[in-house]
């Protein structure tokens, strides 16, 4: 890519990473796929999409984990 | 010129080893070719066979103590390394983890789960065979698994809530199901002939069943895989058959000068029970002149009762009114071994295992000899 073909991101992508609720981003927010994270209080499953706020939807809570990897993982046990 | 011959005497003197107060004399052995001049000590098998003996004192499954008397110390030696690192067992070698949500960490939880003792049929675990890695290898593709080279066990266990428990329980142990995942929660499943070796109480399972791996609480789930392979202490402490295989030389106490009355019950004080005995003395001792014994009839004196149970922990010779009174020593050539097994096989045939590992060893030594000559 020369560099005059070069765009630099307009104001809507670059507001990607704020913890908004805003009806802009409705659409695209149903679609998206949702993760499923566990919370750090409760434990509970709680599927997150994107934009969705970081929160437990049981108890509030907002620290969530990612869950373990479904692929095996091998070990040598020594 | 016909070898000298020494008397029974100057060998008997030859066999201890001197334990002093603060030092070890006459550590080394001297019956080999050339120690003695004008006396042979060359090495004859029938005057091995005659001499040597092996004594049992116990024989229990998983401990067993016996002497080996007439042995030089470098074959007694190589008998207990041959014991600890040489003999192949089987023991959990690859951990496949589906599953572990619990505190314990994967890489933990399988270290943890190498040093279980496993134990099943001796007939099925002699019949696997073994590979030796050779060193650096780890690189290269691993060995095809198969039924004989590799046993299969699972762990699957999930803790739970326990829903009939009382209000004010505290115990996690009732208030959940599997709250401790225990040896015995790991499960065998035989594969191709394993079927026909590993059935019922040949079954492999852990020795110890109730040996704690992890603990755990509701939601929490462990769900893994392990591969059983067969190898030897030298290449890790798991696949060593004993617990602890060690020998000591039989202790010798020698009372040089008569030890009478109160300094006798003293001196048997300084010893382990049943060590020293206390004997009257007898009216015939006392009339002897130059025994050490006259005037002292009926009174009690020093004998030494069993010196096989002596510590050795040299507290008579720290007393001043048994100086120079009791010699202290080790027999050179008197092993006695004190061997545990970890469960796997019986401990008596773990030693006979070591004799035919050396055995094995003496005769790859030999062919390579042949080899060189050729």
């Amino acid at each position: 890519m020369s560099r005059e073909a070069y765009q630099v991101p307009s104001s809507v992508s670059g507001n990607q990473n704020a913890f908004s609720n805003d009806t802009g981003y409705g659409a695209m927010a149903i679609d998206s796929p949702s993760v499923v994270y566990l919370c750090g209080e409760c434990s509970a499953r709680v599927p997150v999409k994107k934009g969705d706020p970081i929160r437990c939807k049981d108890c509030g809570h907002r620290v969530l984990y990612k869950e373990r990897t479904k692929r095996m993982v091998q070990f040598e046990a020594r | 010129m016909a070898p000298l011959v020494p008397s029974q005497e100057e060998l008997q003197r030859r066999r201890i080893i001197g334990v002093n107060a603060e030092t070890v004399t006459n550590i080394p052995s001297t019956d080999f070719p050339g120690h003695w001049p004008g006396e042979s000590h060359g090495w004859a098998l029938d005057q091995f066979k005659n001499d040597f003996k092996v004594e049992y004192h116990r024989n229990d499954p998983y401990e067993a103590s016996f002497s080996l008397i007439g042995l030089d110390a470098a074959v007694a030696n190589a008998f207990r390394r041959i014991l600890m690192a040489e003999i192949p067992t089987l023991a959990i070698e690859t951990v496949y983890v589906h599953n572990n949500t619990s505190v314990i960490q994967d890489e933990v939880l399988a270290q943890r789960l190498g040093l279980i003792p496993l134990k099943g049929s001796v007939e099925g675990i002699n019949w696997m065979q073994w590979e030796q890695k050779a060193p650096g290898d780890e690189g290269s593709a691993a060995p095809e698994l198969t039924d004989f080279n590799t046993v299969v066990m699972q762990l699957d266990i999930e803790c739970t809530q326990n829903p009939d428990v009382a209000d004010d329980e505290t115990d996690p142990r009732k208030l959940y199901n599997n709250a401790h995942v225990y040896s015995k929660h790991l499960t065998f499943t035989p594969v191709g002939r394993q079927e026909q070796f590993f059935v019922g109480d040949g079954a492999i399972r852990a020795v110890q069943p109730d040996i704690l791996i992890a603990k755990m609480r509701p939601g929490q789930k462990i769900e893994m895989e392990l591969h059983c392979v067969k190898g030897i202490g030298a290449d890790h402490a798991k696949f060593s058959p004993v617990a602890t295989a060690s020998y000591r030389l039989l202790p010798d106490i020698q009372i040089l000068r008569p030890i009478i009355g109160e300094d006798a019950k003293k001196f048997a004080k300084c010893f382990p029970k049943g060590v020293i005995g206390l004997e009257p003395v007898t009216s015939e001792e006392a009339s002897r002149a130059g025994s050490g014994y006259e005037g002292h009839a009926g009174e009690q004196k020093a004998v030494v009762k069993d010196a096989f149970n002596d510590t050795v922990s040299r507290e008579c010779l720290r007393h001043e009114e048994f100086q120079g009174k009791v010699k202290l020593g080790r027999v050179r050539d008197h092993f006695i071994f004190n061997v545990e097994s970890s469960g796997q096989f019986e401990s008596d045939t773990l030693f006979l295992e070591s004799v035919k590992v050396l055995k094995l060893k003496c005769a790859r030594w030999k062919r390579g000899l042949n080899d060189l000559m050729a």
